[in-house]
């Protein structure tokens, strides 16, 4: 397929997924957050700059706005059109990267970002988002997964639908490592033990933040620690969003668009995402709490951008450009 | 009549629907029947749901002002406008007549110009036709085919008789809302549908497809076709689009070709894939950097020598533009003569060269009466239209016409036909006129029907998109018989020849 087109694809699930991933973060911590015992605005303010720091936003956000409120903080991540991360930036991005791309994916997928966007554009949203902020957040979830399940039912699993895979998994694994990351951006509150009932709260929240929860019960029995948490989002080898799974199905995705066989590499891009992959296949939990969570999770995202600028030089960029 | 139609005014008009005030003409009777019956507001509210699913589909049009552009829908009307089997079929023969004379026409001018020697069109008003391209002078197109693609707009004058106001021959746009319109129809008059035996037009995309491959370069058998936009920004970007999707083909932008060895080449994943036919959707002028606009960016540097070299086919071919110029117009019917030995079969609207000094005078003297055209505009714009016109209009006008007479011509104004739209409260007749598309291939097929614009301001006679228009599904009978016959049908043969333009 076209270089161009291959980047639209890749790029119009990134922003798909980042879309889908913000929504969920901005749900659960805002539900969180209601759970506080001290409802005091230092406590809820800490526990923003903690969110806005995993999604890289806290910069900006500083010089857009004075102080750090909830209400400030939604609106920031979900509609402030100057920021290049917000949901309605996301959106409007993967839906002009789909634009460019409409004769290789479906009416279908165009048509579901499409009534996305004018959702969003039109007032319904903000509508919506004014009557319950946690209902707008799971509509807009699953209009995205909707798209998902749409871009599997009617795309060619061609090269256009691989390009799709490597943008929606390369987002997730950097999204799950982010979200994982914001426990160690949150302090406890004073007073608090590791393993006490605040503590469980918090991982309870990183494990719904990538809709975690239910699953992690079924593999569990019952406990929330830290530990198992962290081993569930990062090494699970049957959970959709754990960082090994994307990592993963991004090989595979690689190796089926160049046809060559996994386990051996023919370009960067798989070389750099085999090596990550065969680290996460023969690491433990125990390695990676002793390395540091935050210090492990940093490279991972480090790697990862590495591995989508590999593709992008691999599969999109001309020599004459 | 009643309900919707109940005061419809026919005027002093060829309206398609009326013969008469109150008196439907008999194709129209069941479409009438219909909008009658319909209960108040239910138009309205199909409306609204024609609407939704365009915007919801991205069938729109960028409108840029600020920072921020604003995305439109071409509006659509649903009443439909319906042409039956006889009269399209007199239509259909004269628009294959036309095309097939343009087609020599170019041939000729760009090869022994034997049109010019026998001082049929006066040599200097080709050479000096602003998009002549003599860098392909002695260049052979494959298989003799210039326009491959070719929008003609007609009007029907008072009498409704079909007459041609242009030729596009260069990039005509609007077909994918001739698809669109009639997917929209059929959801919304599902019933209609089953009443009328109208001609299918989703066969375009197919037979597009079979065109270009038919003038790929060496007779290659399995050529690789790719459309070329300017991208996304492009007015047109959503028919470009539609096209490349209803063809299966890639749709590119000048960034993913590069040439090489003077072929072309798209940039994939794969490496490069060499290309052999472009439906391109750029103009001569910003195609190709090392050749026309230096500045042009969409273009791409080399193809037109690949193109020269018979390594790569352009559709439509480089240098058409010429056929499109409104003083070559003027001549279309003595090309016609010339290289057919027929009589057109579909009349000119009477035109007045400025470049001939009696005419000019005729013109500058009647400028208030007069629509005045610039001779390579396009789209509606560098037009005057007297009696709508300011005095300074028409100052700035004549003053242009004097500078430069080679680049106008005028029209007398012409009551185009109208046809019941659906306007605010009811439905009043508004100007239509009828854009088909025909193609150039291994025969010449064309869209049954095409475009009809519609120019939706009151009393106005500007149909184009970006002055106020909008379009209407235009339904082709296959057959008259259902359709009781009456005395009101346009008899084809009752048709009378053309005004001659010579006079």
């Amino acid at each position: 397929m076209l270089s161009r087109v291959a980047d639209s694809c890749f790029w119009l699930s990134r922003y798909i997924e980042r879309a889908e991933s913000n929504a969920r973060i901005l749900d659960v911590n805002m539900q969180l957050i209601l759970d506080f015992e001290d409802q005091a605005p230092p406590l809820v303010q800490r526990h923003w700059r903690a969110v806005l720091a995993t999604l890289e936003d806290q910069e900006l956000y500083n010089e857009l706005s004075q102080e750090i409120t909830p209400d400030a903080v939604l609106e920031f991540v979900t509609f402030e059109k100057k920021n290049p991360h917000a949901i309605v930036t996301s959106i409007a991005n993967a839906r002009e990267n789909a634009r460019t791309v409409r004769e290789q994916i479906s009416s279908e997928m165009w048509e579901q970002i499409n009534r996305t966007h004018l959702y969003l554009r039109d007032g319904r949203g903000r509508a919506d988002f004014n009557d319950s902020p946690i209902d707008f957040y799971r509509r807009l979830v699953d209009q995205l997964h909707a798209f998902q399940g749409t871009t599997d039912a009617t795309m060619l699993h061609g090269d256009g639908w691989d390009f799709i895979q490597l943008g929606k998994y390369l987002e997730r694994a950097d999204s799950t490592s982010r979200v994982l990351d914001i426990k160690y951006h949150i302090l406890l509150p004073s007073g608090e033990q590791v393993g006490g009932n605040a503590d469980i709260t918090q991982w309870m929240a990183v494990l719904r933040s990538c809709s975690g929860m239910e699953a992690y019960l079924k593999t569990s029995v019952g406990q929330v620690t830290g530990w198992q948490v962290a081993e569930f989002l990062v090494l699970h080898d049957e959970f959709p969003r754990s960082i090994r799974f994307c990592v993963d199905q991004l090989d595979s995705a690689l190796h089926r668009i160049s046809d060559c066989d996994r386990g051996h590499f023919s370009n960067e891009a798989e070389r750099l995402c085999g090596t990550l992959r065969s680290s996460l296949d023969y690491t433990t939990i125990g390695a990676v709490f002793q390395t540091g969570l935050h210090q492990f999770l940093d490279q991972t995202q480090l790697r990862l951008i590495q591995i989508a600028d590999a593709i992008t030089q691999t599969y999109c960029q001309w020599k004459d450009e | 009549m009643n309900g919707l139609l109940k005061d419809y005014e026919v005027g002093d008009f060829f309206d398609e629907m009326f013969s008469a005030p109150g008196v439907v003409r008999p194709h129209y009777e069941l479409v009438a029947r219909r909008l009658g019956e319909m209960a108040d507001g239910e138009l309205a509210r199909k409306c609204v749901l024609a609407e939704k699913s365009y915007l919801n589909q991205g069938i729109t049009f960028t409108v840029y002002s600020g920072d921020e552009g604003t995305e439109r829908i071409f509006p659509f009307d649903l009443i439909p406008r319906i042409i039956p089997a006889k009269e399209w079929e007199h239509v259909e023969r004269g628009l294959v007549q036309r095309l097939t004379a343009l087609n020599l026409f170019l041939h000729d001018i760009y090869h022994e110009q034997r049109i010019l020697k026998e001082k049929i069109i006066p040599e200097e008003i080709v050479l000096s036709a602003k998009h002549f391209r003599p860098e392909l002078i002695g260049f052979d197109v494959p298989k003799n085919i210039y326009i491959h693609i070719c929008g003609t707009d007609l009007i029907r004058d008072r009498q409704g008789v079909y007459t041609v106001l242009e030729d596009n021959g260069r990039c005509p746009s609007g077909v994918s809302y001739v698809l669109e319109n009639r997917q929209a129809m059929k959801r919304v008059f599902p019933k209609l549908f089953h009443k009328y035996p109208v001609r299918p037009v989703d066969r375009y995309a197919q037979d597009l497809l079979a065109a270009l491959r038919y003038v790929a370069p060496h007779d290659n058998p399995d050529p690789t076709v790719v459309v070329l936009s300017p991208g996304i920004y492009n007015s047109a970007y959503f028919e470009h689009s539609f096209l490349a999707r209803s063809m299966g083909i890639e749709i590119v932008t000048g960034n993913d070709l590069l040439v090489q060895d003077a072929r072309v080449f798209m940039k994939t994943t794969r490496g490069l894939k060499q290309v052999d036919v472009i439906y391109r959707r750029i103009d001569d002028d910003f195609i190709d950097p090392t050749v026309f606009r230096k500045d042009s960016v969409l273009g791409v540097p080399g193809l037109i020598e690949a193109y020269r070299k018979g390594n790569v086919n352009l559709a439509n071919a480089v240098g058409t533009g010429v056929a499109d110029d409104k003083v070559t117009y003027y001549y279309v019917p003595r090309m016609i003569k010339f290289y057919l030995g027929e009589e057109p079969l579909l009349p000119n609207v009477e035109t007045f060269l400025t470049s001939d000094e009696a005419e000019r005078k005729y013109v500058l003297e009647n400028l208030e009466n007069l629509v005045v055209k610039a001779a390579n505009e396009s789209g509606g714009y560098g037009m005057l239209i007297g009696p709508h016109a300011s005095r300074e209009e028409i100052e700035k006008f004549r003053a242009a016409i004097i500078d430069d007479p080679r680049g106008y011509v005028a029209q007398p104004v012409i009551s185009l036909s109208r046809s019941p739209s659906f306007c605010e409260g009811g439905a009043e007749g508004r100007h239509i006129d009828l854009r088909p598309y025909i193609l150039s291939g291994e025969k010449t097929s064309i869209i049954p029907g095409g475009l009809t614009r519609v120019a939706l301001r009151k009393g106005s006679l500007v149909v184009n998109s970006s002055q106020g228009g909008g379009s209407k599904d235009t339904w082709v009978l296959d057959d008259d018989e259902p359709v009781p016959e009456s005395g009101q049908m346009t008899n084809p043969s009752a048709l009378r020849p053309p005004p001659s333009a010579l006079s």
